[in-house]
């Protein structure tokens, strides 16, 4: 049964009804029934697109948070042959919360890291949902290290809350990892293409996102810290995270207009729930695009194509971003 | 990148700057014991109370305890957009902006200069914590970039001293895109050959940390000075419990390999001019700083202040 989110409620009454008549078109013969059937199947495709169409930016953070959103394990199933998966950061332990390996991409060869948040309860545990301690971060290192070494494009999947505010990962250096993790980014001589696939969360995400092209999916969300931290810390009231959702322009359609991202991948309508390998299936396309647009670049090409993707966002002589004006 | 949740470290409200406003009051409070300090003695000695504990400062006297004959030259820094995203809170951001702009005749939290530490050219960037609590914006990002890159061209070190609570929340992600800009401003001194000196001061938390703070070829602590990725409070909320004395404190960081050293202000200076005389062996000895901006004659140190530097490294008290 699907998961609907608070907002989705009339619709999932459509649906549930629709189910129930399903049922019993199957058992009977009453063509009314099958009429009926039909308009409330439209009736709810329209509210679908109605909904969808104008979700604010905490509906947006709802639908990149939904629990049945397509994982790194379902993308890496499906667009990657040949995988390996590596683990481990060589120096204290194996962090689940990111996962890394190599394999083939779409046919080619390359290194896949990602956040894996997981999707069963156990498996949530186990990747501690996807917020990373220091080994995860320092794993990836490890294997960016791989890619500039053998010469292969690295491909990241972006899913996280933010890295994991604990202890242990204060005492192991959260903050070094997270900025040796970015360095590393930024300091590849191959090709790298991050999408932000559902939570864009903080320095935990940009650890992993400072590619040469950064996508995201149409719901997914960045941000600088979550909504409700924002909240609380700027208001003392978690309760007031829509505000802060809508205030810190969090949605991929403002960060395109900010210059932040560089494209928007569309989902199946509803949201990449609804229709995953869809969703996986135009990660992988997108994905492929942008990696075929920085082939046979050199290393030091690469390098100062980041550079200067990175070093002209929010300079003043850009034009001046118009971020949604639309939705006021 | 919870910034905020840093801020309240009881007993550090009299910063400098403030005092400054108001000359008249000569006798200040020592955060740690309470000892009335003379305004002059407590100055002379770079706002390190007697008991050793490390007053917040802003960039001014942080140039005069860091550069040869408190002699230096403010570098332009790059102007940024104000309130890029129109950012809708209680209280409007650019007040805040203007009331803390007011506050320290400066656009933002950042500022540069050039001069010599130990006769080697150097430009140090200072991070003023209390501007909106140091936080990193687009502005800051730039003046980082800028001078960073002044570094480059001058041929010089490049020593940033940080105090900030991270991320500013209220320019959204382009305030997280200064993690990665700045950090290819390190990677341009990196090219170049050139140190790159962190300082770090209380606090350095967040998206700070989890940059440039944490990218230096050295490592410098301040005493007591709070540093760490996610602040105490957060912590504590997370994991439902009391975090143990000194926790993040550059003492507990050293202890945990993240700081190669924790230094007293009051050698700072010293301390700093006998790496860069070994990291830029191999380079030219700059020519000394013109006295653009020069502060007074050289200080000497006040009677009691001298006592408090013969005595072993106090800690900073909670």
């Amino acid at each position: 049964m699907r998961t609907y989110l608070e907002f989705e409620k009339s619709i999932a009454e459509i649906e549930m009804k629709i189910e129930e008549l399903s049922a019993l078109v199957e058992t009977s013969e009453a063509e009314t029934m099958s009429v009926e059937l039909t308009k409330l199947k439209t009736k709810a495709q329209k509210q679908l697109e109605d909904l969808y169409g104008k979700l604010d930016p905490w509906m947006k953070t709802q639908v990149a948070r939904h629990p049945e959103r397509p994982r790194y394990r379902e993308y890496v199933a499906a667009l990657v042959t040949d995988y390996s998966e590596l683990a481990g950061d060589r120096t204290f332990a194996e962090d689940p919360a990111i996962l890394g390996g190599l394999g083939k991409f779409l046919g080619r060869p390359c290194v896949v890291i990602g956040h894996e948040k997981g999707r069963t309860t156990q498996e949530r545990l186990k990747h501690n949902f996807g917020m990373a301690r220091p080994e995860g971060y320092r794993k990836a290192i490890r294997i960016m290290d791989l890619a500039d070494k053998f010469g292969l494009p690295v491909v990241s999947l972006v899913d996280t809350a933010g890295a994991y505010p604990g202890i242990g990962a204060e005492e192991r250096g959260q903050a070094e990892a997270i900025a040796r993790s970015t360095e590393r980014c930024l300091t590849l001589g191959v090709p790298m293409v991050s999408v932000i696939v559902g939570e864009g969360g903080s320095g935990g995400a940009v650890a992993l996102a400072s590619g040469n092209t950064v996508l995201m999916l149409e719901h997914a969300i960045y941000t600088v810290i979550t909504p409700e931290g924002a909240a609380s810390i700027l208001w003392r009231d978690a309760g007031r995270a829509k505000e802060a959702a809508i205030a810190m322009k969090i949605t991929a359609q403002d960060l395109l207009a900010l210059g932040v991202i560089d494209g928007i991948i569309e989902e199946p309508m509803g949201g990449a729930h609804r229709a995953p390998e869809r969703a996986v299936a135009s990660v992988g396309a997108a994905i492929a695009a942008a990696l075929d647009a920085l082939d046979g670049k050199d290393a030091q090409t690469i390098r100062a194509h980041r550079r200067e993707r990175f070093y002209k966002i929010g300079r003043i002589q850009e034009a001046a971003p118009k971020p949604a004006a639309k939705k006021r | 990148m919870n910034w905020l949740s840093n801020l309240a470290r009881p007993g550090m409200k009299n910063a400098p700057e403030d005092k400054r406003e108001t000359p008249d009051n000569l006798w200040i409070k020592c955060p740690a014991t309470g000892e009335l300090i003379y305004r002059n003695d407590l100055e002379a000695a770079h706002w390190v109370t007697p008991a050793g504990f490390h007053m917040r400062i802003g960039p001014e006297p942080r140039f005069k305890a860091l550069f040869d004959d408190q002699t230096w030259t403010l570098l332009p820094l790059p102007s940024a957009p104000v309130d890029p995203l129109k950012f809708k809170g209680d209280k409007r951001y650019v007040d805040q902006l203007k009331r803390d702009r007011a506050k320290v005749s400066r656009d933002d939290c950042m500022q540069a200069a050039h001069g010599a530490i130990g006769g080697r050219g150097a430009v140090i960037l200072v991070q003023d914590f209390q501007f909106m609590g140091g936080s990193l914006g687009m502005a800051a990002g730039e003046a980082f970039v800028a001078a960073a890159q002044e570094a480059v061209k001058q041929n010089a070190a490049f020593i940033c001293v940080t105090a900030s609570g991270g991320a500013r929340m209220q320019e959204g992600m382009l305030s997280l895109m200064q993690m990665p800009r700045t950090t290819l401003a390190v990677q341009e001194l990196a090219e170049a050959g050139l140190p790159y000196i962190v300082i770090l001061t209380d606090p350095t938390t967040g998206g700070v940390a989890a940059s440039y703070a944490m990218l230096g070829d050295v490592h410098i602590a301040e005493p007591g000075a709070l540093i760490g990725f996610t602040g105490p409070r957060v912590i504590e909320q997370t994991i439902r419990q009391k975090l143990p004395e000194g926790f993040q404190r550059a003492e507990f960081q050293l202890d945990k390999g993240m700081v190669d050293m924790v230094v007293d202000r009051r050698l700072m200076r010293d301390q700093l001019a006998i790496l860069l005389d070994v990291l830029m062996a191999r380079r030219a000895r700059a020519p000394a700083a013109k006295p653009a901006q020069s502060a007074p004659a050289p200080q000497v140190l006040s009677a009691p202040t001298r006592k408090a530097l013969a005595k072993p490294r106090a800690k900073a008290a909670e």
